[in-house]
């Protein structure tokens, strides 16, 4: 008897393909950044529905990252970095991929509003929106500024972690998302600058191409300087204290004194030392938004003790 | 007779539907859960069902 089946030209992806749709990496992220926007917010969840909050922004953010991954298959197959992801691989057929974005989309948001209350679902379901829709498959193709709007849409997890703890939105949770809106465009162009991708074939306006190195070079520096009074102003509110205050100033002034020195760069002298500079801020940039925001978790704990927070 | 060994590709299946069942399982734990907590808070759980019920009416320091 013959084998009549074949398997060779189906399709048939593992678990882990289908946890790569949801962009895992980015997702640490999220569930860091709307852990302390929950965390540091007044009034007490009970620690399962901590947990269920979290898990439910952190599926949404992994929704819209599938959602990303189906609309964005013919990118994401030209550039050297994005053509191992599973749509573009042939791991995972695109109609699966949107189908598990909908569906996670539709279960994150749905459990949001059942574990915490309906403005933070709402939140959810805008940012999901916000990143599927008006970034990937709008402004992603069309504008140089497309990071500062991708931005945008991962900057909601703290907002929607406060929404979550206190059911409205406040100056605290607004100045969380702009610290992390005015972080995401110099972090993403520095890299832009030494990773050098194909963005010309896969045409996407990225800033590096469109106006150049130099300018990047100057638009980091801009939102650099600018991230610095929206960070220490987030110190002084009622999430911040003397502690995180310090950690602020010292690190921003850091992060500027960074995109000072990658502005008073050329390519030449860049080319020469294999971007040591640049590659320097990237990884700085990383571990900025984490000891921040790790600061403002410190002070609430600080306050839990009674020394933490502004008097 | 000799059987061949099975295609990888049933692995794979059979990989996959552990995980999806696991993570079902993971999410009875969790809605269970959460239904223990609210209802344990004493979170509002019932709408007005269009009957007058005495329970419900805030006490008025005077009795009837």
């Amino acid at each position: 008897m013959t084998e009549i089946r074949s398997f060779d030209d189906v399709a048939e992806p593992s678990f882990g393909d289908y946890v790569q749709l949801l962009k895992p990496r980015v997702m640490s992220l999220v569930v860091f950044t709307a852990l302390v926007g929950l965390l540091v917010a007044p009034g007490g969840l009970h620690p399962v529905e901590v947990f269920a909050a979290i898990l439910f922004i952190a599926l949404g953010a992994g929704a819209s990252g599938a959602l990303n991954m189906w609309w964005d298959a013919d990118i994401d197959a030209v550039m050297k970095r994005t053509k191992g992801r599973p749509v573009p691989s042939g791991r995972v057929a695109g109609g699966e991929a949107l189908g598990l974005g909908v569906a996670l989309s539709g279960i994150s948001v749905v459990m949001l509003w059942l574990a915490t209350n309906a403005v933070a679902a709402g939140l959810l379901a805008f940012t999901i929106f916000f990143y599927a829709v008006v970034y990937t498959m709008w402004l992603k193709r069309l504008t140089p500024q497309n990071i500062v709007i991708g931005g945008a849409a991962g900057a909601f997890p703290p907002l929607i972690g406060w929404v979550c703890a206190t059911g409205s939105v406040s100056i605290e949770a607004v100045l969380m998302f702009a610290v992390i809106f005015m972080w995401t465009p110099p972090h993403f162009w520095a890299l832009a600058l030494f990773m050098k991708e194909d963005y010309n074939t896969a045409g996407v306006p990225m800033l590096t191409v469109t106006h150049g190195r130099k300018s990047t070079r100057l638009h980091i520096l801009i939102y650099s300087v600018l991230l610095f009074p929206v960070a220490v102003w987030t110190a002084v509110t009622s999430i911040g204290g003397p502690f995180s205050l310090a950690v602020t100033l010292v690190l921003s002034g850091w992060f500027v004194k960074g995109a000072y020195d990658i502005w008073q760069r050329d390519e030449a002298t860049a080319e020469r030392d294999k971007y040591r500079v640049e590659k320097a801020y990237f990884r700085f940039s990383l571990l900025y938004l984490f000891v921040v925001f790790a600061a403002f978790l410190g002070e609430a704990g600080l306050k839990f003790y009674g020394i933490g927070g502004w008097i | 007779m000799t059987f061949r060994a099975p295609h990888e590709i049933y692995r794979r299946r059979f990989g996959r539907n552990l995980g999806v069942g696991l993570l079902l399982i993971g999410f009875v734990a969790l809605v269970f859960a959460l239904t223990v907590v609210k209802v344990t808070r004493g979170d509002p759980m019932k709408g007005f069902d269009h009957t007058a019920e005495p329970v419900s009416v805030p006490y008025s320091g005077t009795t009837p």
